[in-house]
């Protein structure tokens, strides 16, 4: 078994007062699709925006515990939040590209990283858009301000910026929840494709496309971890009572 | 079926909640008809007085716009009428640039610290501060320009002191709170998710500052700037207070000068209607009126143009 490529141990969160996650210990494998179900409001999204570190930014949030990531706390005093967050890329519910043209938005990360030879950034804006699977809707229209596609398109630029980077791990966050099927389905397939060079971590509310594209299932419930497994036993067989209840539509 | 020809009845009959929104209605309405007839009004009264050094006193336009001694009623040494309106509009533009150049770094960075950097602080101290800027008199800062302002250029620089750099001084102080306001507000209109997006790419604070939230507000502070600018041009005590209030062509910026609005406050006092002297005055006027008419459409413009997308 290869070790975790992230793993968080022990991670309680609280705003203020209110502790949205419990002990939540789980591990991510690299190369696999791992999904995070559960109802609204059971820590999922919070959990992961725990992996790189976007919690820091809204006041009195205290989080303890650790999360590792290849061996490193990325809870320590010396992590570099730049290099993290470079390593880990996130993709947002609502497409949220830059008013700036696709060619800038997807740049956006190199150029301050400092890339400015123009050859390289042209040739990784045709690789990451067209890993994306967004390169032959718009290649003839790079120059065009983002804000003019489609929410499915703009959802797959904001993919393809993330991609421009190189990250190793992409978190999304509910990344087809404000999509029409057609944009969704395309977008599932994407990651099925991105899969073979990245780890990617999904929260979504929509089982299907948990049972579609992942390869590991966590359902949360109310802060905490009801059950984390292989998705074909999470949909068939789960050892657990809830987590029966809510894959076959019982509540939430 | 008695009971359907009552309600049929009732339908047609108008409510009393139509009677008061058709009353709400005629109401807004004409206080709406009541401020366009003024505008109007006022924009007619100013166009006719103002176009009537020209049609009437036959001054021509070259000799307005192009002239250099101000004098009216005289002569210019080569025998057109003294109407050269020239150096007064180049004062009030020159202050109004410089002022406006002045400003804007101060009241970006300014605008940065109160929505991006500390904006607990920001709401705390500096927006009451810039409030205050606000409501100060525009005579209070003209007296501090001269008690103040004045002596420093003269010390500092030479001259006398009055001059456009001294109008600078005091415009830079009093434009500055409307455009750090207006900064504010479309710094505040760039999207949360915007700021996120950059900070998930590895982008630092400052970067995300830069090359985003900037970035995506510049129609509104470009608004904000023309704001300022709109109002340094309209300005006419304090200004008048420090310039010097010279007719003629500044040759440096510390000798004295005078702007359109200087000119009309120092001598509409001094004229008799229908006069050359006070046709010429008029025609200042209308052309204050129609540059703050174009700063109005350049806003319009500017912010169609960067209304944000949803």
């Amino acid at each position: 078994m290869d070790k975790p490529i992230i793993s968080a141990q022990n991670l309680d969160l609280f705003y203020g007062d209110f502790q949205a996650l419990h002990g939540i210990n789980l591990d991510f494998d690299a190369n696999k699709i791992s999904a995070l179900i559960g109802p609204s409001g059971c820590g999922k999204s919070t959990f992961l925006r725990c992996l790189n570190r976007m919690n820091d930014m809204i006041d009195g949030v205290k989080i303890t515990g650790t999360v590792q990531f290849h061996g490193q706390d990325i809870y320590s005093p010396q992590v570099n939040l730049v290099e993290l967050r470079k390593s880990i890329g996130m993709v947002f519910q609502q497409p949220n590209p830059f008013p700036f043209s696709v060619y800038d938005n997807i740049t956006y990360g190199l150029r301050i990283a400092g890339v400015r030879d123009k050859q390289q950034l042209d040739a990784i804006v045709e690789r990451s858009l067209k890993q994306a699977a967004v390169w032959d809707e718009i290649k003839d229209n790079l120059y065009d301000n983002a804000l003019a596609f489609s929410g499915g398109q703009q959802q797959r630029i904001c993919i393809a910026r993330v991609l421009a980077v190189s990250p190793s791990v992409i978190l999304m966050d509910e990344p087809t929840s404000a999509l029409d099927p057609i944009s969704s389905a395309k977008i599932e397939n994407t990651l099925l494709e991105l899969k073979k060079d990245y780890t990617i971590i999904i929260v979504t509310h929509n089982l299907q496309q948990a049972s579609r594209i992942s390869d590991k299932t966590a359902f949360f419930m109310e802060g905490r971890i009801v059950e984390y497994d292989d998705t074909t036993k999470m949909f068939v067989n789960p050892d657990d009572k809830q987590t029966e209840d809510y894959v076959s539509g019982r509540f939430g | 079926m008695q009971q359907n020809q009552k309600l049929a009845k009732q339908l047609m009959k108008k409510s009393k909640t139509a009677r008061y929104e058709r009353f709400g209605h005629l109401l807004s309405l004409s206080a709406l008809l009541l401020i366009m007839a003024i505008v109007l009004g006022i924009i007619i009264f100013i166009a006719t007085k103002g176009l009537s050094t020209f049609f009437k006193d036959h001054i021509s336009l070259k000799d307005f716009f192009g002239g250099v001694i101000w004098n009216p009623g005289t002569q210019t040494p080569s025998g057109q009428q003294a109407v050269g309106a020239l150096p007064m509009i180049v004062g009030s533009f020159l202050v109004t640039i410089l002022a406006a150049v002045v400003s804007t770094p101060f009241a970006i960075g300014t605008a940065v610290y109160m929505t991006e950097i500390s904006p607990k602080r920001g709401a705390k101290i500096l927006q009451p501060v810039t409030e205050l800027l606000v409501g100060i008199p525009s005579v209070v800062y003209g007296f501090i320009g001269l008690s103040v302002v004045v002596p420093f250029v003269r010390h500092t620089f030479g001259g006398s002191g009055f001059g456009i750099l001294s109008g600078t001084f005091v415009l830079f102080v009093m434009i500055l709170p409307t455009i750090v306001s207006m900064t504010v507000d479309s710094l505040k209109a760039v999207p949360k998710y915007y700021r996120q997006a950059s900070l998930a790419l590895g982008a630092t604070k400052w970067q995300t500052i830069w090359k985003v939230v900037l970035r995506a507000a510049t129609p509104g502070i470009l608004t904000a700037i023309v704001f300022g600018m709109a109002r340094a041009f309209g300005e006419a005590l304090a200004v008048q207070m420090v310039i010097g209030n010279a007719a003629l062509m500044p040759h440096n910026l510390v000798s004295p000068a005078s702007t359109l609005t200087s000119v009309l406050t120092a001598g509409m006092g001094n004229t008799v209607m229908g006069s050359l002297q006070n046709d010429a005055l008029w025609s200042l006027a209308l052309v204050l009126l129609v540059m703050s008419l174009f700063f109005n459409l350049l806003v319009h413009f500017i912010g169609r143009k960067g209304a944000f997308k949803k």
